[in-house]
């Protein structure tokens, strides 16, 4: 076909055709710097004897932890235990930090927003000052901060604080708890439980369609909680009370080093975690008490007017009229801090708490020397819990949507 | 019938005497009924009671522990404090009994002539001493644009604000450094001619002189020729040797070099983030996959982790030999940091953006880019200020991760500060921290305020 | 608007090709790396020639060993060793820049390239010789770990330590050691490892731990710090060997050299009586073991792709051993560390310099 000087002007000034030319340029640019950053890397590796691979992942590791949800949850022993519990102990501190710092600092942050908006101006001024400072101070200085003044408030070692007449205690070295014991069978007590969970969701579904054909539910505010506890209960008794529980022991006698809090007795929470918990939900309560804030003035004030003149309490109004619509607005922003929450668990390594980059990014890595690998496993995990976590919070925010006209 | 009721029914010929509000409307009263009282005093049923007494509860509680700890800092921060050291006796002077000192065992308060002697250090690092002037000189000058172009009485806003964003980083990087970096002219001339041609063909390009394959790139062209001069003068500008005293990246620290690095990011951060968000809205799928790529990546990994890439295996991905500066990685991993939240806050904005605009702008013609520039951006940008003060904000703070790479910050230069065993006392660290925190609290909330004042005014001039 | 755009586009490059420039325009070592294997690995004295300056990873401050004051000047015996290797390279010591590195930092931050070379109390051990891709230098403090706690405890023996708390820094052979230790003995123990020695100091000094561990010289370095120094000793127990020295990348034999020599050269000297003070006059000395050093008789600077004054230089502008460890560490210094092990072989130490021929 013969193509004269118009046709090819036309087809080179053709939108999609340029487009397409952009878009191939662009991944020529990308792909020719992917791999001059991985030839360079290799020339590199190569150069200094050093090379790629994930052998170091079965090496045992040398170094004590101090004793962490992870390191009990994957039964850490030095010298026996392998990188990779490494890694996955500094996964579950992380992920226990993220999500007790989450709902934490979601009730503290709606508590604050809310104070914030109130008519009373004690409670008014309070959270004010509180998001006000919080928001406007660096998390890293205060996670100093809370960390040296809740290690200067506690006492020392040889002394506790007694909590509910010995059943836990509180010194220098950690909130010292008693520990369950599960004992064999302990699992399918666990699956009832899980169970029980289902069919009180189910049930709470065909009750709130009842409600909606015919205008009346069962009431389940009883029935539920019931239901959880005699299945839960039945299952317990039957296997013979397959839980058991050790209490924080504490001895003021002995040699020095023996005396205070034992070991072997009860369950600690370091006074590392209790500082990076405290720093990370007061400092993200601090957001989220303005995206609350912020979501709750956003619904329009008729909606409030037509409810009061419904004759709807605030208490009500404020729980089915303005929090549903603000939700929409709270949402997206809400995600984004706990996302920033779990990322900032990472600046826990300042003050000696064993989250993934700390021992793992850490300590491990100064014994095997692998960057590039354990950088990038470290990174992809961070990506992979924020990706989860923004699937998550999008179907949720999907389900919470008002469905617009 | 009609009649009847209309006698009946009373009309009043005057007004009513105004009466005035009711006591507990008014003055004190009024003031304390409707902020304290109104919200503890409905006991009409036994639930609102509750509430009543419950509300009675938080407010006892939170005024006292607000009072008891604004009296803790307080005292800490002014009364019980130690606020010099006349006979120079460093670290003794806040020294308890126990410890060797004069105060009371219990004292437990803040150790001023500490930070007084840190002072300079807190504020430049090791920057030689008899070159501070320079960093007074740009910080001034810096002060005195911000201020103008922030305060609106003033004349050629516009002017100083070009000014600003051109010249004075040029300034400031002279002044900072000192200039007189290597040079090599006969590149340096090369490229510029190089440039010359290309804004050449640029030229002609757009003029159709060239065949139509030209014309299209012709702006492009013209553009990559501008970039290239330009750069190649200023690094000739660079290379002169202003007669200052060279003063490397490594000697700057303190408060200098958290302003830098905030200054640098939150310029940048911005345009940067402003391209992201329009490449993830794009229609072309590669664009948007990958802005949306980077926006995700860099939104989803802790900035700590890629500041530890970037201070000490940036040399791996490279050809041997090359390098950067530490203060610039550092400056870029924060920039690409705040950008992709910058992205994700424009992003906001421009979905805010009523699709009629968009369809308007393209109805009369406009190009992409032009519409972007004068009807949605404009628009998006002001919906968002709160937004990108924020992330500025959190920019700012970010900065102290700098201090875990090894640059003296703010925070590092105190941690630092803390070390000086001279000084060492219960109190030196906290001292430290409460000053440090301080300091930042100033710029964020002072950024905080004027983005309120912003917004503001902005609602108030989009409602006339 | 445009032109601002390209106004800010040329200054952030200009700023990037100002700051990367002064490497970035010598692209003479970076074609070697392409045609021969060994070419780039041994460039590392070319690269610092080029660049002018060694850079030279320290600790973040470890009084005696490296320590910057206020005015960012470093000082210490880990820092005169780099000072050492400038003095050698550009017979000018001052032409060194450092790196404060965290012990977790450090070895990535020599293999990635990012310093030349580092000397920041480092344990020679199997595995950083290995694993690591590291080659130690030499040893420039022989060291071992032991443990600080506080007097009021009691304690006189670091086997009555069942039980303890202990803090330490993490990414160090300590975290092994001391693991080992209570291992060995049967003993338990919680360890606490903090990223910075400074927040270690400060953790033990409020009560958090009981003990504190790391070599003995950090103990007596790291003391000073403390509130009150006098209310806390160190345990009597030495739980490891820890060959303290400068490291350098596995590869470059002539760097490798020239760091391992610099050291050698600074022992020697002590040995010979040459001090910073008579080094310029010694050089003509009728000794022919000084002669050789010196650079007066030989070529062994040369052999080292140096001048051949290369350790008058050292000397006359760093000083030789046992200056630099009186200056920084001994006696008179707050650490008040005695030479101990550290002395000459010739005085009962176990400090032993390969000779000079």
């Amino acid at each position: 076909m013969f193509i004269n000087s118009n046709n090819l002007s036309a087809f080179i000034n053709d939108a999609r055709v340029r487009n397409i030319g952009f878009q191939v340029l662009i991944i020529g640019a990308l792909a020719f710097s992917v791999w001059w950053l991985m030839d360079n890397t290799l020339t590199n590796l190569e150069n200094r004897g050093k090379s790629l691979g994930f052998g170091f992942l079965v090496q045992t590791a040398g170094f004590e932890i101090s004793d962490t949800l992870g390191t009990w949850l994957f039964d850490y022993e030095v010298g026996v235990s392998s990188y990779t519990d490494i890694y996955f102990i500094g996964i579950t501190n992380t992920l226990l930090i993220a999500v007790l710092g989450i709902v934490f600092a979601s009730i503290i942050g709606f508590g604050v927003g809310i104070m914030r908006l109130s008519n009373n101006f004690v409670l008014k001024y309070f959270a004010t000052v509180y998001v006000e400072i919080i928001r406007n101070v660096p998390l890293l200085l205060q996670l100093f901060f809370w960390y040296f003044a809740v290690l200067g408030v506690l006492p020392g070692a040889r002394n506790q604080l007694e909590i509910w007449g010995g059943l836990g205690g509180l010194n220098i070295t950690g909130l010292y708890l008693p520990a369950p014991i599960f004992q064999p069978g302990f699992g399918l007590v666990f699956l009832a439980f899980i169970a029980s969970l289902i069919i009180a969701f189910v049930a709470s579904r065909i009750s709130k369609k009842k409600q909606d054909e015919t205008g009346q539910g069962f009431n389940l505010l009883f029935i539920i909680p019931a239901l959880i506890i005699s299945i839960t209960g039945v299952t317990y008794v039957i296997m013979g009370s397959p839980l058991d529980w050790t209490f924080p022991e504490f001895k003021n006698t002995g040699p020095i080093f023996k005396r205070g809090f034992q070991d072997d007795a009860g369950m600690v929470l370091v006074p590392e975690m209790l500082a990076v918990l405290l720093a990370l939900t007061l400092y993200t309560a601090g957001f989220i008490a303005e995206i609350v804030r912020a979501g709750i003035i956003a619904v329009s004030h008729g909606q409030t007017e037509a409810s009061y003149s419904l004759g709807l309490r605030p208490s009500i109004t404020l729980r089915l009229i303005v929090i549903p619509q603000a939700m929409r607005i709270i949402i997206p922003p809400l995600t984004s801090q706990y996302l920033n929450l779990t990322k900032n668990s990472s600046l826990a390594v300042a003050i000696a708490y064993p989250e993934l980059v700390s021992i793992f990014a850490g300590t491990a890595l100064n014994q095997v020397g692998k960057e590039i690998e354990m950088i990038f496993m470290v990174m992809s995990t961070y990506l992979i819990i924020s990706l989860i976590t923004s699937f998550f919070m999008n179907w949720f925010n999907a389900r919470v949507k008002i469905v617009e006209r | 019938m009609t009649q009847n009721s209309h006698n009946s029914v009373f009309v009043r010929k005057v007004d009513a005497e105004t009466l005035p509000p009711p006591q507990n409307e008014m003055g004190i009263r009024g003031w304390l009924w409707r902020n304290l009282l109104y919200s503890v005093t409905d006991y009409s049923s036994v639930s609102a009671a509750l509430r009543s007494l419950a509300m009675i509860f938080f407010t006892v509680l939170v005024s006292y522990v607000g009072l008891t700890q604004l009296w803790l800092l307080l005292d800490f921060v002014f009364f019980s404090a130690v606020w010099s050291d006349p006979t120079g006796i460093k670290r003794e002077a806040c020294w308890t009994l126990s410890q060797g000192g004069t105060l009371p065992d219990d004292w437990h308060a803040a150790c001023w002539p500490f930070i007084f002697a840190k002072l300079k250090f807190l504020a430049y690092g090791p920057y030689p001493m008899d070159e501070l002037w320079r960093v007074n000189v740009t910080g001034l000058l810096g002060l005195a644009g911000l201020c103008w172009v922030l305060i609106e009485a003033l004349p050629y806003r516009r002017l100083v604000g070009v000014l600003m964003l051109t010249a004075y980083p040029v300034i400031a990087l002279i002044l900072l450094t000192g200039g007189a970096s290597e040079a090599n002219y006969f590149n340096a001339t090369a490229y510029i001619f190089v440039g010359l041609a290309l804004i050449t063909v640029g030229r002609l390009g757009q003029r159709d002189l060239l065949g139509i394959v030209a014309s299209d790139f012709a702006s492009i062209i013209g553009f990559v020729g501008w970039s290239l001069i330009v750069f190649q003068v200023l690094m000739l500008i660079f290379s002169v040797d202003v007669g200052l005293k060279p003063v490397g990246t490594g000697d700057w620290g303190g408060l200098m070099i958290t302003l830098v690095v905030a200054v640098t990011g939150i310029v940048v951060s911005l345009p940067l983030g402003v391209i992201l968000a329009l490449g993830r809205r794009s229609n072309m799928p590669v664009a948007r996959l990958l802005c949306t790529i980077f926006i995700e990546f860099w939104r989803g990994v802790p900035l700590i982790s890629v500041l530890f890439m970037a201070s000490v295996m940036i040399p791996l991905f490279l050809p041997e030999g090359v390098n950067f500066d530490k203060l610039m990685r550092a400056l870029i991993g924060v920039m690409l940091f705040s950008a992709a939240y910058m992205a994700e806050v424009v992003r906001g904005g421009l979905q805010a953006i009523d699709k009629g605009q968009y369809e308007a702008a393209e109805a009369m013609g406009l190009t992409y880019w032009q519409s972007m520039r004068q009807i949605i951006l404009p628009q998006a940008l002001t919906h968002v200020i709160p937004g990108i003060v924020n992330t500025f904000i959190g920019l700012f703070k970010d900065t102290t991760l700098v201090s875990i790479i090894g640059l003296f910050d703010l925070l590092g230069a105190g941690k630092s500060a803390i070390a000086d065993a001279s000084w060492s006392s219960p109190v030196q660290a906290i001292s430290i921290y409460l000053f440090v925190g301080f300091i930042f609290f100033i710029f964020c909330f002072g950024m905080s305020r004027y983005s309120i004042f912003m917004e503001n005014k902005l609602s108030k001039s989009r409602s006339h | 608007m445009k032109n601002i755009t390209i106004a800010i586009v040329a200054i952030v490059a200009a700023a990037v090709g100002y700051f990367g420039g002064t490497s970035m325009n010598k692209e003479a070592p970076a074609p070697a790396a392409t045609e021969t294997e060994t070419a780039a690995v041994e460039a590392t004295l070319n690269a610092v020639k080029a660049k002018g300056f060694v850079q030279c990873g320290v600790s973040q401050g470890l009084p005696g060993f490296s320590n910057a004051d206020d005015a960012g000047n470093w000082t210490g015996i880990d820092v005169d060793v780099c000072r050492g290797v400038a003095a050698a390279v550009f017979g000018d010591a001052s032409k060194v820049k450092y790196t404060p590195l965290s012990s977790k930092q450090r070895f990535t931050a020599l293999a990635s390239g990012e310093i030349d070379m580092l000397s920041r109390n480092t344990t020679w051990t199997m595995t950083r010789d290995t694993q690591l891709g590291l080659n130690f230098a030499g040893v420039n403090y022989y060291d071992g770990q032991g443990f600080l706690v506080p007097t009021k405890l009691g304690v006189k023996s670091a086997l009555e330590m069942d039980g303890a708390n202990v803090c330490s820094q993490t990414g160090t052979t300590t975290e092994l050691n001391v693991t080992d230790f209570f291992r060995e003995n049967g003993m338990k123990f919680n360890l606490v490892a903090f990223e910075e020695a400074d927040a270690v100091v400060a953790a033990y000094d409020s009560g958090r731990c009981d003990v504190y561990t790391t070599d003995r010289s950090g103990l007596a370095a790291q003391r000073t710090k403390l509130a009150n120094p006098d209310a806390h000793m160190v345990l009597p127990e030495i739980i490891s060997k820890e060959p303290l020295g400068p490291v350098v990348r596995q590869g470059d034999d002539q760097w490798f050299n020239i760091v391992r020599w610099t050291l050698n050269a600074m022992i020697n000297a002590e040995e010979m009586g040459v001090t910073s003070a008579n080094a310029k006059s010694m050089a003509n000395d009728n000794n022919p073991a000084i002669k050789r050093l010196l650079g007066t008789e030989g070529t062994f600077g040369a052999e080292l792709g140096l001048s051949n004054d290369w350790a008058l230089n050292i000397i006359s502008q760093v000083g030789n051993y046992g200056e630099s460890y009186e200056a920084h560490v001994g006696p008179n210094t707050p650490l008040k560390l005695d030479r101990g092990v550290n002395a000459l072989w010739s005085q009962g130490g176990i400090l032993y310099a390969a000779p000079v021929r």
